[in-house]
């Protein structure tokens, strides 16, 4: 009987373990397939290709059925020679993308093209939109629970202190029933704050050194609400195009002097030119990175700036030409420094090999760019004072450095000993 | 020698008591706020609507409300290149090399842009020839933005587009061509090898189209000699450094004579060269009419009535070529100093022989082809004329018969280019109403102009510095200029419209890279010669061997004296030139090196004819010079124009500058002058004329010449001739002053006897500056170099007038009388003190008659000890290490406590906001004008002081440029403006801690010296002492 039982589950199981592992097998191995050929498609295609878009070739996804598969791995191994050929699906799709010639990839194996073609037909499940009830964040969580606690505190302290009183009411009446009777300490009725203030007034002392006092601490206020006029540090105007250099810099790891070039050889560090934005931005037309929802930064929100981009420079998206309809960006300029004052890039970037950061401040880490130096003349100064040059490999200071060093019994020599510190340096 | 010459700057000086010139040796500001009278007249202090109080409130409100907006930063805006050019970095400068050739000026540049505009002229220091500019050559690049330009082609005054506005004009040529009517294609000279290969193309598809080249200043009779003896219409070229002996004949060559550019050669000859004690330097003898810069600079200068002047040449030519033309050609009472001095002259020639040059600035063909046999028959070295110049090209015959058949109707059509002839021919009122009367009327100008005005058609062209265009200067020297801006307008160039009406589809560009691919370069490369600017083929002028003996007859050409009659000599000054850029504040303001005047032109007087008229020059209170005017008659015309009293002046000869008196297309401020033009009557510059006092008005004039007086201090400019520089001790004539200290004479220069503690200098930079008085000719092309690199703003001829000249470097002019160092000697030994020495000068006529001259450019001389730092309150004056005196504008509040302590008067105040000010409507008060600022340097606002930084933002880039590529510096790469303006290398820049660089050598040299030495100042800037040759052998 048991056995039978067993036989009869064998006869299940193991068909059924057939079944499960060999439909395993067959999901695992699409998967893999997706997965190698998502690989091979960003080192290969994604330059030219999109999947689901055109780009400089047409968008991957549905090739597979448009082409048979055999013509589609002669063409990705040598288009060149097909067009060369006259195979007429294969001029036309040249005719249609401008005659631009495709690359050869004779190293791709068939495999690999089944792989990349699967990758490109490959349409991943709609993620469940969890319909989860709005999560409490976590701040608002912790205000509420310090609002509880605080209304229960004065609720525990208003019950205290009507008890206080009703205990007090109660004593006096016993008190007053048992014949004891209550002697009020009060002194005699006197305007007390009155006889203070006249005490004050007559004291000439106190009243002039408090209305120094005053004058002083009000002065002081005064000088330093003056002194912080024109420094605008933290100023954090709003840009025509939501730039983050957070992405850019901070995610994607891009060289500060990577756009702001001229930081190198001119006074200016430069506002990239759109072409400079277009260097990328013609193969990056969406947002795919992190989020931030709770300040309404999504990759809808990315990819609409990255569209203003396209508006200003004007780059025709659909069909990857220029337009020639321009529109130049008017940025609002963060830094500014007073007329007078002479600042030059390059002599602290390249010369001074100062790191951007240490006057603009993490960058890296800033979603919307704000001056984080005061820019004032102190704060020049003290730098001045503070630095040591780095002379090594330029010629220039060779001679002054070794004469310099001597005269002042140092090692390293600051700025300020080279002479960073005279007015004509930077005012002119 | 313990004293030097007696100097003055104004004949106000040589007066015996002077209260003027006695308030300007007192009072660094002449005129006081006139805050006194106001407070001591209670009449007027009850009558004013503002009280005391009210002026407290105002006070308050405004400085409350200041310091509010202060609160609220402006929003700034960035806005980059969608695609950035490659080769513009924002805040670096690039360079590019042109050529100008607007019709008076011809030269070889170098183009200064930032973000893609031009800021700044510079020489073309490589190009071999016409390299060196001129303040014109500089300030054109003002031009570029002037606001009255302009903005597009015009149909009678309404603004059109090309399409439209060609057509119309071609279907109007082809009408006229059909009817055969005569059409005129009137140009300025250009020397274009490409734009004459447009116009033939042009005027064989409508082969009724004429074209006749005009200058507007004539040099035409100068070309004809040419032409006459050697084949083509040029000039030949000279090079004066190779000449010993230059005799020169009424030819103001340091400045418009023959498109100028030889003041680098005339001033290497003229720095003292060779071993101690034989040095030797060229001597120079100039007879002229006017005070020009070239006989300001001359060891001998003999001032000459115009018929003497030719009979001068005809004498050195009787005499060198030994051919007695006429002898009944004697020089006359007026002319017998000069006769006397021909003698001399022409020993000279003879002695020198092949070093000896010979040239003449005289409008007459005889006498300039006297002037060409001459140089080649003393085969002089300095004489070329295998590649002679070029330049001008204009007729005055075809002129004259052109003009002729406009007025009187029979040319039908006419089309302009580069000219004014509505300004600048005599008759141009009738020229302008005969042009509004043909069928077709086309000017092309960048500007309105007199002639514009009566025109159906006006093309706007662009500015030169938008333009292509190829030049061939001089034979076998060819230029290229090439567009460093786009078009601020909507213009096309002369020659693209000229293709376009021939019917052809190419543009002037690739006509003019065929062409030079084609005939010029030959294989060479085009993108080199674009590069450089220039290229110099081998192409040599042969002139035809077959030298006919040439026959004079001059008698004709030399008018009888007439002593009813004065000369009147039209010359063209070297601020104005020929008036093209009148519309120019810069040019307007530059004062005049010998006049020192700045926004006017005048009647130039000697003193004696001056008495004889009743003319009269005087300073009022505040120090501005007045004078007569004078009713110049001739034929049917006259013109009222003021007198000016100049020294040196030929008696019986009055001087009148061209440029002057435009009106149409240009701002009110410059709507000064007289228009000379009027009166130059068949393009003779010698017009005799009669000239009368007229009215008892006074001219106010805004001369700088009595401004910043020498207190004085007479030591400033020191000088000694080539003998005593030879043979006597650096002691002698140029002697440290001492001082006593303890009973011991101690040279001022010794550490004994300074009171200062000193930086030590010597590491790092120490820059120093040399002028050589000897090579400055005093043409201030400087001063415009330093003008646009430091935004140095224009204040207008009321304020120069007030001495509120904003010029950062000036050129002081001095006179000085005595012809010989001895006699000079005698009388200032034996006088003491300013009042007796003025008192020996009594004869004020006779020290007028014929004074020396000598320049002396004068900037901040950035003091080691400078007096204006120790008295600045705020210490907004601080001393660098590098040697520089630093100013720093935001710092200054204006008490100008450094200006009056300043010794050497340079510091200027902003005694207003000269940009963006209504008051002030020069190029800083519009956006156009304002594109020409140098961004690297601040512009000052008002109630600040500020003076020449010593170009400290070029010596700072030359540093960075340095540490950018890791190296050391070379001699050589320190230049500031002007040193870099400066085409007679007279000022030299460069750190004195490089022991080999030529300025340390310049200022161990014998001859340097410091500006008033005695005071102690130890400044920066050194001079090399003027030595006249006064050889007389």
């Amino acid at each position: 009987m048991n056995s039978l039982k067993i036989k009869y589950l064998k006869g299940v199981l193991i068909p059924l373990f057939f079944i499960t592992s060999l439909s395993f097998d067959f999901l695992y191995s699409q998967e893999e397939q997706i997965l190698a050929g998502k690989k091979l498609f960003n080192t290969h295609c994604a330059a030219c290709h999109k999947v689901k878009k055109k780009a400089i070739g047409p968008a991957l996804r549905g090739v597979s059925e448009k082409y048979d598969r055999e013509w589609l791995y002669s063409w990705i191994k040598n288009s060149a020679a097909m067009i060369k050929s006259g195979d007429p699906q294969a001029v036309a799709i040249w005719e249609e993308y401008n005659r631009t010639a495709m690359n050869a990839f004779p190293q791709l194996s068939n495999v690999d093209i089944d792989n990349i073609l699967a990758y490109a037909d490959y349409i991943p499940p709609a993620p469940v939109v969890a319909q989860a009830a709005p999560v409490v964040s976590g701040g608002e969580n912790a205000g509420n629970f310090n609002d509880i606690i605080l209304i229960a505190l004065v609720l525990v302290f208003l019950i205290l202190t009507a008890m206080l009183i009703l205990v007090k009411r109660t004593l006096i009446r016993i008190a007053s029933a048992s014949g004891v009777k209550i002697v009020s300490d009060e002194k005699p009725k006197e305007n007390i704050p009155l006889s203070i203030l006249n005490a004050f007034a007559k004291n000439q002392f106190l009243v002039f050194s408090s209305v120094i006092i005053l004058m002083l601490s009000s002065g002081y206020f005064v000088y330093a609400w003056m002194m912080q006029i024109g420094i605008d540090e933290g100023y954090m105007p709003v840009q025509p195009i939501h730039y983050s250099h957070k992405i850019h810099s901070g995610a994607n790891k891009i060289e500060c002097k990577y756009c702001h070039s001229s930081a190198r050889v001119s006074k200016h560090s430069g506002i990239p030119s759109l072409n400079v934005c277009m260097n990328c931005h013609k193969n990056i037309a969406e947002y795919n990175g992190e989020e931030d929802l709770e300040n309404g930064y999504d990759k809808e929100f990315y990819t609409n700036e990255i569209k203003k981009l396209y508006a200003a420079v004007g780059w025709d998206e659909d069909n990857q030409v220029y337009t020639g309809k321009t529109q130049p960006v008017k940025w609002v300029r963060i830094h500014n420094l007073p007329d007078h004052v002479y600042f030059n890039h390059a002599q602290h970037v390249e010369v001074g090999k100062i790191e951007c950061q240490k006057c603009h401040g993490p960058v890296e880490e800033m979603e919307i760019m704000y001056q984080y130096s005061p820019l004032t003349m102190g704060w020049c100064i003290n730098c001045h004072r503070e630095s040591n040059i780095d002379l090594k490999g330029n010629e220039y200071y060779t001679k002054i450095h070794e004469e310099l060093s001597k005269k002042y019994g140092v090692e390293k020599l600051t700025v300020a000993q080279m002479g960073g510190l005279e007015c004509g340096k930077c005012h002119y | 020698m313990k004293k030097n010459k007696k100097y003055w700057k104004s004949s106000e000086e040589l007066k015996k008591e002077s209260k003027i010139l006695d308030k300007f040796k007192n009072k660094e500001f002449v005129e006081k706020l006139p805050e006194d009278i106001f407070i001591t007249n209670k009449q007027a202090l009850e009558d004013s609507s503002t009280s005391r109080r009210d002026f407290l409130k105002y006070v308050g409100f405004s400085t409350a409300a200041a310091s509010i907006a202060a609160c609220e930063g402006p929003v700034i805006n960035s806005v980059p290149y969608v695609v950035q050019p490659d080769e513009i970095i924002p805040g670096n400068a690039n360079y590019y090399a042109s050529a100008i050739a607007d019709g008076y000026d011809f030269r070889n540049i170098l183009v200064k842009t930032r973000e893609g505009r031009p800021i700044k002229i510079l020489q073309n220091k490589d190009s071999l020839s016409l390299g060196e500019s001129n303040a014109r050559v500089l300030a054109s690049v003002l031009s570029l933005y002037d606001s009255k330009r302009l903005k597009g082609p015009t149909t009678e005054g309404i603004e059109v587009n090309w399409d439209d506005f060609n057509q119309e004009i071609i279907e109007k040529l082809k009408n006229l061509s059909k009817r055969n009517e005569k059409v005129v294609l009137l140009t300025q000279s250009i020397p274009s090898p490409t734009t004459k290969k447009i116009i033939n193309e042009f005027i064989s598809k409508f082969p009724n189209v004429k074209h006749v080249v005009y200058d507007s200043i004539s040099s035409s009779e100068t070309l004809d000699a040419f032409e006459s003896l050697f084949g083509i219409r040029a000039f030949a070229d000279y090079d004066f450094s190779k000449a010993e002996t230059i005799v020169s004949i009424d030819a103001d060559f340091l400045a418009d004579w023959q498109g100028g550019g030889y003041e680098g050669g005339y001033s290497k000859g003229r720095i003292p060269s060779g071993t101690k004690g034989k040095s030797s330097m060229s001597y120079h003898i100039q007879f002229e009419s006017n005070m020009s810069l070239t006989g300001a600079n001359a060891d001998k200068r003999i001032p000459c009535r115009q018929e003497v002047l030719k009979k001068i040449v005809v004498e050195i030519y009787s005499k060198i070529l030994d051919k007695g033309i006429n002898n009944s050609i004697g020089f006359d009472e007026l002319g017998k100093k000069a006769s006397d001095n021909v003698l001399d002259v022409i020993k000279r020639l003879k002695k020198s022989g092949k070093k000896s040059l010979v040239v003449s600035g005289i409008q007459n063909i005889e006498i300039q082809k006297m002037i060409l046999e001459i140089n080649q028959k003393l085969s002089s070295d300095a004489f070329d004329i295998e590649n002679p110049k070029i330049i001008y090209q204009g007729k005055n015959d075809q002129v004259k018969d052109l003009v002729n058949e406009v007025i009187n109707g029979s040319i039908k059509g006419i089309l302009t280019f580069g000219i004014d002839p509505g300004y600048t021919l005599p008759m141009g009122i009738d020229f302008v109403q005969a042009v509004q009367k043909m069928d077709l009327s086309v000017v092309f100008s960048t500007k309105e102009n007199e002639t514009s005005s009566g025109a159906k058609y006006v093309a706007a062209v662009p500015h030169f510095l938008e333009s292509w265009a190829d030049y061939e200067f001089k034979i076998g020297h060819y230029s290229l200029a090439q567009p460093t801006i786009q078009p601020l307008f909507n213009t096309k160039q002369f020659q693209d419209i000229l293709l376009n009406w021939s019917g052809q589809n190419s543009t002037y560009y690739s006509e003019i890279k065929n062409n030079w691919e084609e005939n010029i370069l030959k294989g060479k490369s085009w993108n080199q010669s674009l590069h450089d600017g220039f290229y110099i083929s081998n192409k040599k002028f042969r002139p035809s061997k077959n030298k006919k003996d040439h026959k004079y007859n001059i008698h004709n050409s030399i008018n009888p004296v007439s002593s009813n009659f004065i000369d009147l000599v039209l010359y063209p000054k070297i601020g104005m030139g020929d008036g093209n850029q009148a519309n120019n504040p810069w040019l307007q303001e530059f004062p005049d090196p010998i006049t020192r005047t700045t926004w006017d032109n005048y009647l130039t007087v000697s003193s004696k004819d001056a008495k004889k008229h009743g003319f009269k020059n005087f300073n009022v209170a505040n120090g501005g010079l007045n004078g007569s005017y004078a009713k110049i008659e001739a034929d049917d015309k006259q013109i009222i124009a003021p007198v000016l009293i100049q020294p040196g002046q030929a008696e019986g000869t009055m001087g009148l500058a061209f440029g002057y008196g435009k009106i149409k297309g240009m701002k009110k401020e410059m709507q000064i002058g007289v228009n000379a033009y009027k009166l130059y009557e068949n393009f003779q510059k010698t017009q005799s004329v009669k000239v009368s006092l007229h009215d008892n008005k006074y001219h106010e004039f805004a001369c700088i010449q009595l401004q910043n007086t020498l207190m004085g201090r007479g030591d400033i400019i020191k000088e000694t001739s080539l003998e005593i520089f030879n043979t006597k001790d650096k002691s002698y004539w140029n002697p440290i002053p001492v001082v006593s200290k303890n009973h011991i004479e101690t040279p001022v220069n010794s550490d004994e006897v300074d009171i200062w503690d000193s930086f030590d200098r010597s590491i790092g930079h120490h820059f120093n500056m040399s002028i050589d008085l000897n090579a400055c000719t005093g043409c201030g092309a400087c001063i415009i170099a330093c003008h646009s690199e430091n935004n140095v703003p224009v204040v207008g001829k009321r304020e120069v007038r007030k001495s509120r000249d904003m010029h950062w470097l000036r050129i002081d002019r001095y006179y000085s009388s005595e012809e010989s160092f001895e006699s000079d000697n005698e009388a200032v030994d034996a006088i003491s003190g300013l009042g007796e020495t003025l008192s020996v000068m009594d004869d004020m006529e006779k020290a007028n008659e014929n004074p020396e001259v000598a320049f002396q450019p004068i900037m901040c001389q950035h003091c080691n000890h400078a007096p204006c730092e120790t008295v600045c309150p705020v210490a907004a004056t601080s001393h660098g290490r590098q040697g520089q005196n630093h100013m720093a504008y935001n710092r200054c509040v204006g008490t100008r406590y450094c200006a009056n302590n300043c010794p050497y008067k340079v510091r200027r105040f902003n005694w207003f906001r000269y940009n963006k000010n209504d008051e002030f409507d020069y190029n800083m008060n519009d956006d156009l004008g304002r594109m020409v600022l140098n961004p690297d340097v601040v512009v000052r606002s008002r109630g600040v002081m500020e003076k020449c930084s010593m170009c400290i933002q070029l010596t700072q880039k030359t540093i960075l440029d340095a540490k950018l590529e890791g190296r050391e510096i070379k001699d050589g790469d320190f230049a500031v403006a002007c040193s870099k303006a400066c085409g007679s290398k007279a000022i030299v820049f460069g750190d004195i801690n490089d022991s080999k660089s030529e300025i340390k050598k310049l200022k161990d040299n014998d001859r340097a010296y410091h500006l008033l030495e005695s005071v102690g100042t130890k400044p920066n800037v050194v001079y090399q002492t003027k030595i006249r040759n006064k050889d007389i052998s």
